[in-house]
């Protein structure tokens, strides 16, 4: 038991190397096979961007929280938090971890700022379980993204929250390395309709 | 498109010296041998279902299917009609039929047949038969079947049939012998749904198929560059509902197999997902979440109205009907882990049922209620796990890591799952006993979902 604690340990002390590896990085195009690709988000992000600043021109000098520079800039920034667009969780579980508050709630402050803009909130199991559990997991987590994202001010009609369960893994693999990588939500954002 | 295999009882024959009882097995009217055949619509073929026998059996019932004697101008019959009775009665576990290569004698006829040999040999019952070659496609299959101790025929058919179903009426010769040597009904002229996962040119496809119930003859139904899920048969067998994310999202669709007729029947918000057909056909069972979290729902069919089973914070899922069509069966983790519950039609208390081990989901109901097959997870290993409801016996099924989604055919006598093999998703089934396993193995791509079709009649 004690092994396992300790395992467990080192497991989430990995967790978080891996993440922080993969920040700004983790866009999943290449290992996604049938969602939207979250590289496809930065032509998006420009027209989004551009076009409120264009109708309100206090949108576009409006900071976001820590950063100084305006919106569109913070968006294309591959150091700002909004370039994180996965969300990873522990086995069975659907809550948030705390490395990923602050970029859940930029997320949910940009939409806020953007009454326009929306997102699509993709939530994914990895294959132990039924699929049909996974299903209602997945939906789970991608749940409670929406819920922080709501605490920051985003509106409901921006969000579109879907579970794709275990159907498609960013990572193929019976181990938990590909696990780990499979346990997410992810945040495409679809910009303005 | 209707086509009738009119069974003809053979008449009555016996070898020299040996009388017949004069009663031959009164088989009544074999509803089974009047059918509809499905999947008439334009449907590509896929790679055939490979099977494996991986675990053999002892002591099961000893039997010896001679091969057929063919009367026709080629040199052999298309089908090996004995073999695919033997690998049909060897799958159940409950036969064991001789090898080709020991049999002492080959009789092509009755008179030819030396029961005193066969005694010997150890055979407890004997089948001979012949496909014989009418007009242009069209073939009869005769066989008998012979109690050895006593050399009575037990009982003997001739069977009509098309050149292409040749494969179909074996099934059919499976079913008379299994159930008159078992008094159950046999299972063999069935057929199974899964859902094939294949890469096209760096494209992932997937397939509602179905095929007869040994992995041959496979049809798509419906295919889709995004996942389908949950295939589930309804009560005639003439439709299938399905889980499909071609809008992105899950959505669930009925389709009529003989027409192609294609009916969307539940996109709420949220989940729309397990459907499972209420055992008169009326009503679909399902998971929505369009109140917030995943709860059973039952959607009245014909007037589509709704009713809501569970109202739980919980994940509530795959639910699955009682045979009384009263009570479903259901997975919720509403007490921290995935467990089966059941709870009344019109709502109202669940009742837990399952107390051994984790993960407890997916449960499939046994034709006559009294078994429960399950997803049984114990650490990161997922097997299939089977509760005998009135003595509360558990037990495992399986021995990999990855078991899934299993479903009872329609005698209760197997059930067929998903498994992982190499990292390749495989349909496997067992016997209801554990005893004997095997694998369906498609040669390219990957299966999973397996649904047993229930009697087709």
């Amino acid at each position: 038991m004690l092994n396992t604690l300790v395992r467990l340990q080192a497991v989430k002390i990995l967790l978080v190397l891996v993440v922080v590896g993969t920040l700004g990085a983790c866009a999943t195009a290449d290992r996604h096979p049938a969602g939207t690709p979250a590289d496809e988000w930065p032509g998006g992000t420009d027209q989004d961007a551009r076009a409120p600043g264009s109708l309100d021109p206090d949108v576009e000098a409006r900071p976001l929280g820590r950063d100084d520079r305006p919106l569109a800039q913070a968006l294309d920034d591959p150091d700002s938090p909004l370039s994180t667009r996965v969300i990873y969780f522990e086995f069975d579980r659907d809550t948030v971890r705390s490395e990923f508050v602050d970029v859940i709630a930029a997320h949910g402050d940009y939409l806020s700022r953007h009454s326009e803009a929306r997102v699509r909130l993709e939530g994914h199991t990895d294959e132990r379980g039924t699929r049909e559990y996974n299903l209602g997991l997945g939906e789970r987590r991608a749940q409670s993204v929406r819920r922080m994202l709501m605490l920051q001010g985003a509106r409901d009609e921006q969000i579109q929250v879907v579970s794709y369960g275990e159907e498609m893994p960013a990572e193929l693999g019976d181990n938990e390395e590909a696990w780990e990588q499979n346990r997410r939500v992810e945040i495409v954002h679809e910009g303005g309709r | 498109m209707l086509r009738h295999l009119h069974p003809q009882p053979f008449p009555r024959r016996g070898e020299g010296g040996i009388t017949l009882i004069s009663r031959v097995n009164p088989m009544k009217p074999l509803k089974t041998l009047f059918l509809l055949l499905l999947l008439t619509l334009p449907l590509a073929a896929q790679g055939a279902l490979e099977i494996r026998i991986t675990q053999g059996v002892e002591g099961a019932m000893p039997v010896a299917i001679v091969p057929f004697a063919w009367d026709g101008g080629a040199s052999r019959p298309p089908e090996d009609v004995a073999g695919i009775i033997a690998a049909n009665l060897n799958r159940t576990g409950r036969f064991s039929p001789l090898d080709q290569e020991e049999m002492p004698q080959r009789p092509r006829a009755a008179d030819e047949v030396s029961f005193a040999t066969w005694r010997d040999q150890g055979s407890e019952y004997l089948v001979i038969g012949r496909v014989q070659e009418a007009d242009g496609d069209r073939y009869a299959v005769r066989f008998q079947l012979f109690d050895v101790a006593s050399g009575r025929q037990l009982t003997g058919y001739s069977i009509p049939v098309e050149r292409s179903h040749l494969r179909r009426a074996a099934h059919m010769v499976s079913d008379i012998i299994y159930e008159r040597l078992t008094g159950d009904r046999g299972a063999f002229d069935t057929q199974v749904a899964y859902v094939s996962l294949t890469r096209q040119d760096g494209d992932l496809r997937y397939a509602l198929q179905v095929a007869d119930a040994d992995g041959h003859n496979p049809k798509t139904v419906f295919s889709s560059s995004e996942p389908i899920l949950s295939p589930a048969w309804s009560p005639d067998g003439r439709r299938i509902a399905y889980v499909s994310f071609e809008n992105r999202r899950s959505e669930i669709y009925i389709q009529d197999l003989d027409g192609g007729d294609r009916t969307r029947v539940a996109s709420h918000e949220g989940i729309n997902s397990a459907p499972a057909w209420s055992p008169d056909g009326r009503r679909l069972a399902l998971t929505l979440s369009r109140e917030g979290q995943p709860d059973i729902h039952v959607l009245n069919l014909a007037d589509q109205s709704l009713t809501r089973v569970t109202q739980h914070r919980a994940i509530d899922t795959e639910p699955t009907w009682m045979p009384d069509g009263r009570s479903i069966v259901f997975t919720s983790d509403r007490a921290g882990q995935p467990q089966l519950y059941e709870v009344s039609v019109r709502g109202g208390e669940a009742r837990r049922l399952t107390f051994e081990g984790r993960y407890n989901g997916g449960a499939d109901i046994s034709p006559d209620g009294r078994r429960l097959a399950m997803v049984h997870g114990a650490g990161s290993r997922f097997r299939i796990g089977l509760l005998d409801r009135e003595s509360r016996l558990f037990r495992t099924l399986t021995d990999s890591g990855m078991d899934e989604s299993p479903s009872f055919a329609p005698n209760g006598s197997m059930i067929i799952y998903a498994t992982s093999e190499g990292g390749r998703g495989v349909l496997a089934a067992v016997s209801d006993d554990g005893r004997v396993h095997q694998r369906l193995v498609l040669e390219e791509g990957e299966v999973r979902e397996p649904a047993w079709s229930p009697f087709l009649d």
